[in-house]
């Protein structure tokens, strides 16, 4: 009776008690936009956003983790308004304030992938668990990204993959916590097969040496599909250990089996030994069916190239991005890497310095560090300014779409960098596939 | 019929390089008793020398363009190597001739890395078990590998082959063939010839002079040796120092097949003790004879035809071919009775 005297009565507290559901409710989702940040793994909870850095440290891969490293130091430079700004000065649309990440100061934790997809797990897993690592980045291989990418799901950490160019990566084995910038054998295909039909013309005989393991697969099969479509015929194709170092048994059978093409799915070391070892047997001098003998490599890197020496001169081939570009994006970057190491970044680094920034946009973008908002945030997302001309990371796969750059070693290079000379930036439209031909599923936002 | 001459001289070429290789094995097998995993890193080392000989004789004076600018606004640095400006024409002889020119340097480099290598870290292992020999000099050969590293980087150095032995000759037709039947690439029959001169080089060393007959007479009995008043150790450590030159210009002259990198060494090392153990522990004719046999048998077969009836079978041949050697003569090829055998 007390409470009906001090004016509570039934009415009022239902009245209390809906006003307190929905204060408790509601309340934080527009008084503390990203509350739901106090329940993920890593939460830097106000301090400093820690980024982990998987690279190549040892190894074959390990200048290219190198150059990759340098990307993401310059990167998180930027991000926290130190040097120039980069690409923060050109990325369209950009949140970023050089002020770390969501006001934030941005650190980071390194790990050596060794290019072995267990060593890479151990040293991601690592920088998870032990060192608060929000994010896991970087790596020169798809069998690496692949691995990493599967343990980032399993543990709720976003992977920005580097350097993986399998079709796999963003198809069958696609994550919903990994986003790939880099393009993939599919668009080197697209991109690649009609600048070859224009070169040396569609009534051509194609011999493949491939590299033995994932990564190869994806690139013949892209290379064939898209010759075979401009009217080229298939003669053999034929597997190579991965490491082979004397390819000498593998180009021999090529001379006398009637193509006129050799392709050589090969990358990094493979890559250097079997295109110095074909120009040896001389096969840029021979005629095969009253035709010049050609040699394309579908997958090219400025690295790699070096190691070829003039090897590589008039050889077609494609890139992801090429610091001789002359977009403003392509130049801050190239003037920033430059000035801070004295020569010009590799596709490699330009694609980790990408990745790291568009992360860190997203953030900015979904007001908070929770992982599954960062996913949306990033998923559809279209930008530009970046090096590669108007890019959308498609949500359906995670792939980015934009222009892909057919390249040719550069005959008269002008300084020991200028190994490579754009033959042309094929438009986005013309690499562009269904997110559904490679398979694969996404996964949940929310793991446990 | 073509194809197969082509395989064979791949086999005889490969096959030189492993001859080269598992001479030097067996060398210092042989004379020291040793079982040297760090052999491997000797050719390795060889390659750097003409690494290191290019970079020498391509160091370039920078000046600092006052005009022009790079793409990222500092001045544009201009390059000119110093070789060219000190010997003229004579300076890019130099560079394109950097190949056979750095064998100048291997070989005093090899002999003393190979004389400091025994008298610094081997010699106190002699008298240990071989799984401590080859434990000691495996993590020698990765302590080289990763000090080459640390100097050339993880990418491969790409040596330049001298104008005249550029592109492919025509054997078809020097043998009354058509044209393009039978093309091999210039430098690797110079390379072939050049392993069989090095191999003539080594025994004739020891079959035609007094150090060699003294080294021999040692490899067979060496308390004998010893009872007589020679230092047979001393000699033994000139061996090594031997081998290692050995190793070293058989890498060199290989720079230009394949672009050298810090595990170039390892590539090479377990199909040279593979080689060894065919031929026969402590036979130099043994090693030199698996040596070629096995590069041919590995190169045959890899031929499409053989492939399509065997896939894979390039990838394991070597072995297999020694394990039936070794279960038919458990000495290898020409091995002899109590080597490694107690």
């Amino acid at each position: 009776m007390s409470n009906i005297k001090n004016g509570v009565n039934r009415r009022k507290v239902l009245k209390g008690a809906t006003a307190g559901i929905i204060t408790a409710g509601v309340a934080p989702t527009i008084f503390t936009k990203g509350a739901w940040a106090q329940e993920f793994r890593n939460d830097p909870k106000g301090g400093d956003v820690i980024l982990g850095f998987n690279v190549p440290q040892t190894g074959p891969y390990s200048d290219e983790g190198a150059d990759e490293l340098r990307a993401y130091t310059l990167a998180v430079k930027h991000l926290n308004g130190e040097g120039d700004g980069g690409m923060l000065n050109t990325m369209q649309p950009s949140n970023l304030k050089g002020n770390g990440i969501l006001g934030q100061k941005v650190t980071y934790v390194t790990g050596d992938t060794q290019t072995k997809s267990d060593a890479a797990r151990d040293s991601a897993r690592r920088m998870i668990e032990r060192d608060g690592a929000l994010i896991i980045t970087g790596g020169s291989s798809s069998g690496v990204a692949v691995a990493v990418q599967a343990l980032c799901q399993e543990m709720g950490t976003i992977f920005m993959a580097g350097l993986t160019h399998s079709d796999d990566t963003t198809g069958k084995d696609k994550k919903r916590y990994g986003f790939r910038h880099f393009f993939n054998t599919y668009m080197t295909g697209a991109a690649l097969a009609p600048v070859l039909k224009d070169e040396y013309g569609s009534d051509r005989v194609a011999y493949h040496l491939t590299s033995d393991y994932n990564w190869g697969y994806t690139q013949q099969r892209a290379i064939k599909d898209a010759t075979e479509a401009i009217g080229w015929r298939t003669e053999k194709t034929v597997l190579t250990p991965v490491g082979q170092g004397d390819f000498s048994q593998y180009i021999t059978p090529f001379l006398n089996s009637g193509a006129d093409v050799l392709i050589l799915n090969h990358y990094g070391k493979d890559m250097v030994n079997s295109l110095t070892q074909s120009i040896q047997f001389g096969l840029k001098d021979r005629q095969v069916n009253g035709k010049n003998v050609e040699i394309v490599v579908p997958l090219f890197s400025r690295l790699m190239a070096q190691g070829a020496g003039d090897n590589i001169k008039g050889i077609l081939g494609s890139a992801n991005w090429n610091w001789s570009l002359q977009d403003e994006g392509s130049k801050a970057f190239v003037k920033s890497f430059g000035a801070e190491y004295g020569f010009p970044p590799s596709m490699a680094a330009h694609t980790c310095y990408v990745q790291t920034l568009l992360y860190a946009d997203a953030c900015e973008r979904a007001g908070t560090l929770y992982p599954p908002e960062v996913i949306k945030a990033l998923e559809g997302h279209k930008f530009d300014g970046m090096g590669n001309g108007a890019t959308e990371y498609r949500a359906e796969d995670h792939q980015c779409f934009k222009d892909v750059l057919v390249v040719r070693g550069n005959a008269n290079p002008t300084s020991q960098f200028d190994l490579l000379e754009v033959v042309q930036e094929v438009p986005r439209a013309q690499v562009e596939y269904d997110a559904s031909i490679f398979g694969g599923e996404l996964g949940p936002y929310e793991v446990s | 019929m073509d194809a197969l001459i082509l395989q064979v001289l791949n086999g005889l070429d490969k096959g030189g390089a492993y001859a080269l290789i598992a001479l030097g094995l067996t060398l210092v097998f042989g004379t020291l008793g040793v079982v040297n995993f760090a052999h491997g890193a000797l050719f390795m080392l060889g390659a750097f020398c003409a690494v290191t000989f290019k970079k020498i004789i391509t160091l370039e004076q920078i000046v600092l363009s006052k005009t022009e600018l790079s793409p990222w606004g500092t001045p544009l640095e201009i390059r000119t190597p110093y070789a060219q400006q000190w010997f003229g024409d004579f300076g890019n002889v130099l560079i394109e001739y950097s190949v056979p020119f750095s064998l100048l340097l291997a070989i005093p480099v090899m002999l003393f890395i190979g004389i400091a290598m025994e008298r610094g870290i081997i010699k106190h292992f002699y008298k240990r078990p071989h799984a401590e020999q080859i434990l000691v000099t495996f993590g020698l050969a990765i302590v080289l590998q990763e000090i080459v590293k640390a100097f050339f980087g993880a990418n491969p150095n790409p040596q330049p082959i001298p104008q005249i032995f550029m592109g492919a000759a025509d054997l078809g037709v020097m043998v009354g063939m058509a044209e393009n039947v039978i093309t091999y690439p210039k430098w690797r029959l110079v390379y072939l010839f050049f392993s069989l001169g090095v191999i003539a080089a080594v025994f004739a060393f020891l079959r035609f002079t007094t150090f060699g007959l003294v080294v021999r007479a040692g490899m067979s009995d060496r308390e004998t040796v010893s009872m007589l008043g020679i230092n047979i150790d001393k000699r033994f450590t000139i061996m090594f120092g031997i081998a290692a030159v050995v190793a070293g210009l058989a890498g060199v002259m290989y720079t230009p097949i394949l672009p050298p990198d810090y595990t170039l060494g390892m590539d090479f090392l377990v199909l040279s003790f593979i080689v060894v153990v065919v031929g026969g522990m402590g036979s130099l004719p043994g090693a030199v004879l698996a040596g070629f046999m096995l590069g041919v048998v590995q190169s045959l077969a890899s031929m499409t035809e053989v492939k399509d009836i065997i896939p894979g079978i390039d990838q394991i041949i070597i072995y297999l071919i020694a394990v039936i050697i070794l279960l038919v003569r458990p000495r290898g090829l020409l091995g002899k009775r109590g080597v490694m055998e107690n």
